[in-house]
C-alpha cells in the first residue's frame, strides 16, 4: 500500500473541498452587518470549526469506551480515538484562533474570560495531554489502554470544567440559530460551513486512522525483522 | 475495600513518617511559593491580601503535584508496584488508601499554608467553618484525581513532566471553586462562598467514583 487514500476517501475529500470552496465564496460575499461590518462573515467558519472540535472529542470518547469494553476491544477503536483526538486538537486550535480574530473587533480584546472560551482553552490543553500520553512509547495494547482511560476521563472532565466556568461567568453570545436573530443568507452560509467542515473532519479522520494502522504495522514488523537479523547473526560464524 | 484502604494509607503514611520527604521537602517548597508570590506582587499595595485565596490554592496545587509524584515514587522502588499487584488487595481499596494518604498530607500542608498566609499576607480567617469545609472537599477531589493520573503516569520515563500536564487542566475547577469560596471566607462574606462547595462536592464524588471503578485497569494494564 503506497497511499492511505481509497475510493471512499477520494469522494469525501472531493466533496469536502467543494464544500469548503463554496463556504469561502459564500462567506466572503455575505452582506456587511451594521454592528460588525466584515467580521460577521466569520460566522461561515467559526461555529462549524468549533462543532467539529466537539464532534471529534466525542468520537474519541466513543472510541476509547469501545476499546475499554472487553467484548468490543479491537485496535480499530484505539486508532479511531487517537486519530479523532489529533484532528480535534487542530480544530480546537482553529476555534481559538478564529474566535480571537472575531473577538478583537467585536469585544475589543483578543481574549475574554467567558465561559465558552475558557472551557475551550482547557479542553485544548486536556487533549494535548491525551496526545502526550498516547505518544509515550509502550507495547501497543498497554499504550491503547492507557490512552483510552485518559480519553474517556476527558469526556468527564470537559462537562465539569464547563459547568464550573459557566458558574464563574458568561458573556459569550447565545445560540446563533435562535429564530429571528439571523438573516437567511447567514444561516445558509453557516449550514454549508457545518457540512463542509464535518466532511473535512471525516476525511482527515480516515486518513489519520490509516496512518496509525501503518505505523503500528511498521513497529511490529520492524521488531520481527530486527529479531530475525539478530538470529541470523547468531547462526553465522 | 475499606480495610485494604486503611492498610495502604497506613503504609504510605508510615513511609512518610520515616522518610520525611513531604515534611522536609514539599512543605518548605509550598512556603517558598507563597514567599515568592510576595516578591512577584508588591506586598505594600494590598494586592497580596486581595489575591491571598488564589495564591494559597495555587501553592496547594503545585505542592499536591509533588505529593502525588512522591506517592507513586515509593511504588517505583524495589518493585513495590508489582508487590502491590500481587498482594491480592482490592484495587479500589488501594486507590482509596493512596488517595487518603495524599489527602492527609495535603491537609497538614494546608494548615501550615493557612498559617503562612495569615502571617505573611495578613489575611484574616473570618469564616473558619467555610474555609475548613472548602479545604476538606477540595482536598478529597485533588487527592482522588491526582491518584488516578498518578498511577497512569507512574511507570513512565516522562512522568515528572507528564503529570502536571494531565492533572492541572483536570483540577482547574477545584482551583476556581475553592478560590472563590476562600475569597468569600477571608473577606467575611461566607454566604457567597457556600454555593461553590457544590462544585467541589460534585468533583470529589465524581473522581472518587471513577478511581474506584478504573484503578484496577490502570494498575494492571497501563
Amino acid at each position: 500500500m503506497t497511499s492511505t487514500a481509497s475510493r471512499g476517501t477520494r469522494v469525501i475529500g472531493a466533496l469536502a473541498l467543494v464544500g469548503l470552496v463554496v463556504t469561502v465564496v459564500m462567506g466572503l460575499t455575505l452582506p456587511l452587518t451594521e454592528e460588525q461590518l466584515e467580521y460577521s462573515r466569520l460566522i461561515a467558519i467559526h461555529p462549524a470549526i468549533a462543532w467539529c472540535a466537539y464532534l471529534a472529542f466525542f468520537v474519541t470518547a466513543l472510541g476509547s469506551a469501545l476499546y475499554l469494553w472487553k467484548s468490543t476491544r479491537a485496535p480499530l477503536w484505539d486508532h479511531v480515538a487517537v486519530a479523532s483526538a489529533e484532528v480535534g486538537v487542530v480544530f480546537t486550535a482553529l476555534t481559538l484562533v478564529t474566535g480571537s480574530i472575531w473577538g478583537r473587533p467585536t469585544w475589543g480584546v483578543w481574549w475574554v474570560w467567558d465561559a465558552r472560551l475558557t472551557t475551550t482553552a482547557l479542553m485544548f490543553v486536556l487533549y494535548l495531554g491525551y496526545l502526550a500520553v498516547r505518544r509515550v512509547p509502550a507495547a501497543p495494547d498497554v499504550r491503547a489502554t492507557r490512552a483510552a482511560v485518559v480519553g474517556l476521563l476527558a469526556a468527564v472532565v470537559v462537562p465539569i470544567n464547563h459547568y464550573t466556568v459557566e458558574w464563574w461567568r458568561t458573556l459569550h453570545q447565545g445560540e446563533s440559530l435562535a429564530p429571528g436573530t439571523l438573516d437567511g443568507r447567514f444561516k445558509v452560509a453557516m449550514l454549508v460551513g457545518f457540512l463542509a467542515m464535518t466532511l473535512a473532519y471525516a476525511w482527515l479522520l480516515v486518513h489519520r486512522m490509516r496512518v496509525e494502522r501503518l505505523e503500528e504495522r511498521l513497529e511490529s514488523e520492524g521488531l520481527d525483522l530486527a529479531i530475525a537479523e539478530r538470529q541470523a547473526e547468531a547462526v553465522a560464524p | 475495600m475499606w480495610r485494604d484502604a486503611m492498610v495502604i494509607a497506613g503504609r504510605d503514611l508510615r513511609i512518610e513518617r520515616r522518610s520525611r520527604v513531604v515534611t522536609n521537602q514539599v512543605l518548605p517548597f509550598a512556603l517558598l511559593v507563597i514567599v515568592l508570590f510576595a516578591f512577584a506582587l508588591d506586598p505594600d499595595r494590598g494586592v497580596l491580601d486581595r489575591a491571598a485565596a488564589g495564591l494559597f490554592w495555587l501553592a496547594v496545587l503545585f505542592s499536591a503535584l509533588l505529593a502525588i509524584q512522591r506517592s507513586f515514587a515509593i511504588e517505583a522502588t524495589d518493585e513495590a508496584r508489582d508487590g502491590l499487584r500481587l498482594s491480592g488487595l482490592d484495587p479500589a481499596g488501594i486507590f482509596l488508601g493512596k488517595a487518603l494518604a495524599v489527602a492527609a498530607q495535603l491537609v497538614v500542608l494546608e494548615v501550615v499554608l493557612t498559617a503562612g498566609i495569615a502571617v505573611l499576607y495578613g489575611s484574616e480567617l473570618r469564616g473558619p467553618l467555610l474555609l475548613a469545609a472548602t479545604a476538606l472537599l477540595a482536598t478529597i477531589g485533588l487527592a482522588a484525581a491526582g491518584t488516578i493520573y498518578g498511577v497512569l503516569a507512574a511507570g513512565l520515563r516522562v512522568r515528572e513532566t507528564l503529570l502536571p500536564l494531565l492533572v492541572l487542566p483536570v483540577v482547574a475547577p477545584v482551583l476556581l471553586a475553592s478560590t472563590r469560596a476562600w475569597e468569600a471566607g477571608l473577606q467575611g462574606v461566607p454566604g457567597e462562598g457556600w454555593s461553590w462547595l457544590r462544585i467541589l462536592g460534585v468533583f470529589a464524588v465524581t473522581y472518587v467514583a471513577v478511581g474506584i471503578a478504573a484503578f484496577g485497569t490502570l494498575l494492571e494494564d497501563a
